[in-house]
């Protein structure tokens, strides 16, 4: 085989134009190759992370996907049971036992979770009056599973954390208020007795309407106020890995009965868009490989041609077929790999060059990056596209020489 | 003995609208260590008669038997094995790899043949560079050789994987007379110092007149009346 190599070797050499060509073609093709799909890949991992880190994984709602099944059917599954006009007990609503549920999902790998109960109330400051969310948190938890901490513009959750009767709130909510850090408001519910809170906090998360509408405050202050004692309406939890959620759901929701809603659930249309993205995106790059193999079957075509009488004396000598063969083939793969190789390094090159292009979005107040994606599986992906690509412009010519009946050109030649 | 190199009945029909005939019904045996010459004006088929006893061309009727083996059954990878281990093939023009030292050009069909280790092969390379009067010149490209130099070389290749038959197209065809005279010598030296069966098909009468035996082919037939 190493004769084989030494031969293509020498073809290659002899005709340094045309290999640098069809070299330069691969380089190019695997370079584009990269840098698009590291941009694409790269703006759907943002993508993915504004839509994911915006929101839980995975959020437990306290509902079922299904009515509760009453125990005399479960207990006679094949009498004649009828139970007409069924009227639950009246109970608060909430998950029970929040605190047993939650050590076992804080038991799973791969997780934090907070438990969060949310109410409606209104904030009257100065005769003014809003109607917003409340929702009671408990501040150590949170901070796992959301990014409300980076987004604090004043204050922070650990000063929550130290005053029973803190609040934060939005910045749009503060101006609509007139208010400023330390100002008291009084939240009102039917439930209960209104109560003063003070705004130890003021975040910024972008989403106007998130900003006037969205407040927190310690959970069991919330439980006194929306007078739902012990209880919470969600968990939110967040994985290491985003993608474990779907299943980490199924088995939750299967061990405590609530409904678990996934992210991946949640914007399952979504997903499906960006995988046809990705096809898309992968179709069209792989193309350019083809047409840059096409640089690769010309120079090998024109090898053959010029190397006939070679081919011929080589055969004469005792070559088999499959050897000359073998010698065009490896030719193809020496032009993939060496492309390959080149075009990996310019294709990093180029993918640093976009990591460094500043770009800013209209409204925004920050200067952001181009989203570059690093991940390894597309430099395999690459490679072995133009590795095959290659061989596949290798496998014609290839063919022709072995095919070379050396009387043909022996005689063409006496 | 057996002859190392025999045909019996052969014949080569070139298929077509009009089918050509380029050699029929050729019947000889050539010995061990015997320097035949196959003689006759040009398009006789004494090219052709060369390719097939070289299993270069495959017989449309008869055959060709190699040691005593008959090759008509053989598929085209056992002729390119035997060709490779049995016969020595030298052209009028050299035929060189000009892109190979002499030396790589040398050692190409024992690398290919695997059978003897890189070191042995090398030094055997440059033995046979040394017997004809190449040993300094293993080293350049084939075009930086004159021309008797080159066909030296390329008989040092034929002799490579040292095979009992070597079989030469005009090898001095393309050579001035004293280099001809040279290369004459050399594959009659083979025949009688290295007991080689040297075929060689020439227009040269000096050729003619060394050879033990001359065959003469007129239109694909054997003519033993032909005088050159």
């Amino acid at each position: 085989m190493s004769l084989q190599i030494a031969i293509a070797l020498t073809h290659l050499t002899s005709r340094k134009r045309a290999t640098l060509v069809s070299l330069v073609g691969i380089a190019l093709g695997v370079a584009f190759f990269l840098a698009v799909s590291a941009l694409m890949r790269g703006s759907e991992q943002d993508f993915i992370k504004r839509l994911v880190d915006n929101s839980p994984h995975l959020t437990i709602y306290d509902e079922y996907r299904a009515a509760q099944p009453q125990p005399a059917p479960l207990h006679w599954p094949n009498g004649a049971v009828e139970l007409p006009r069924v009227k639950p007990l009246r109970e608060v609503r909430g998950i029970r036992g929040h605190a047993q549920r939650l050590a076992f999902i804080e038991s799973l790998p791969g997780l934090r979770a907070a438990p969060v109960l949310s109410g409606a109330v209104v904030l009257t400051f100065a005769g003014r009056s809003e109607g917003v969310t409340l929702s009671g948190i408990i501040p150590a938890k949170t901070k796992g599973v959301s990014t409300l901490e980076e987004k604090m513009m004043q204050g922070s959750l650990d000063a929550l954390a130290a005053n029973p009767n803190g609040l934060l709130m939005g910045e749009g909510l503060l101006k609509k208020f007139g208010l400023s850090m330390g100002g008291v408001v009084i939240a009102t519910t039917p439930d209960s007795a209104p109560r003063a809170l003070k705004v130890v906090g003021v975040f910024r998360t972008g989403n106007a309407s998130y900003d006037e509408t969205q407040t927190f405050t310690l959970l069991k202050r919330a439980q006194g106020l929306l007078d739902r004692p012990d209880r919470v309406n969600r968990f939110l939890i967040q994985f290491d890995d985003p993608y474990a959620a779907r299943a980490t759901a199924s088995l939750i929701e299967a061990r405590i009965g609530y409904k678990a809603v996934s992210w991946l659930e949640a914007s399952e249309d979504l997903m499906s868009v960006l995988l046809v993205r990705n096809l898309i995106m992968y179709s069209v790059v792989s193309a350019i490989l083809v047409v840059a193999a096409f640089g690769i079957y010309n120079t090998l075509s024109t090898i053959v041609m010029e190397k006939i009488h070679d081919i011929a004396i080589l055969k004469s000598m005792g070559f088999h077929a499959r050897d000359i063969w073998r010698i065009f083939l490896v030719e193809g793969v020496l032009l993939g790999l060496l492309g390959s190789l080149l075009g990996l390094g310019l294709g990093l090159g180029l993918m640093a060059l976009l990591g460094q292009v500043e770009i800013k979005p209209p409204g925004a107040t920050e200067i952001i990056h181009l989203p570059i994606y690093w991940g390894y599986d597309q430099y395999l992906l690459a490679l072995g596209f133009a590795l095959l690509s290659a061989v596949g412009a290798a496998v014609l010519p290839a063919r022709k020489a072995a095919r070379v009946q050396p009387v043909t050109i022996l005689r063409g030649m006496g | 003995m057996t002859p190392i190199l025999a045909a019996e009945n052969l014949g080569r029909i070139l298929p077509g609208e009009v089918p050509v005939t380029l050699v029929q019904d050729i019947t000889l045996s050539i010995g061990r260590g015997e320097f035949v010459a196959i003689m006759g004006p040009s398009g006789s088929g004494k090219s052709s008669l060369l390719y097939l006893l070289g299993l270069l061309d495959t017989p449309t009727s008869g055959r060709v038997l190699l040691d005593g083996r008959d090759t008509s059954g053989f598929g085209e990878d056992e002729l390119a094995a035997t060709r490779l281990e049995k016969l020595g093939f030298v052209f009028q023009f050299h035929f060189l790899l000009a892109e190979f030292t002499v030396l790589d050009n040398i050692l190409l069909p024992m690398r290919r043949l695997g059978a003897q280790p890189d070191g042995e092969v090398r030094q055997r390379a440059l033995r046979l560079l040394g017997q004809f009067g190449l040993g300094d010149q293993g080293h350049k490209r084939p075009h930086q050789l004159s021309g008797g130099q080159r066909q030296r070389a390329a008989i040092a290749r034929a002799l490579a994987n040292d095979p009992p038959v070597v079989l030469a197209d005009e090898p001095t065809g393309n050579l001035d007379s004293r280099a001809s005279a040279n290369v004459r010598q050399i594959l009659h030296d083979l025949t009688r110092d290295l007991g080689k069966a040297v075929v060689t098909v020439t227009h040269d009468l000096n050729f003619a007149r060394a050879a033990d035996r001359r065959i003469a082919i007129v239109d694909g037939l054997i003519d033993p009346d032909w005088q050159a």
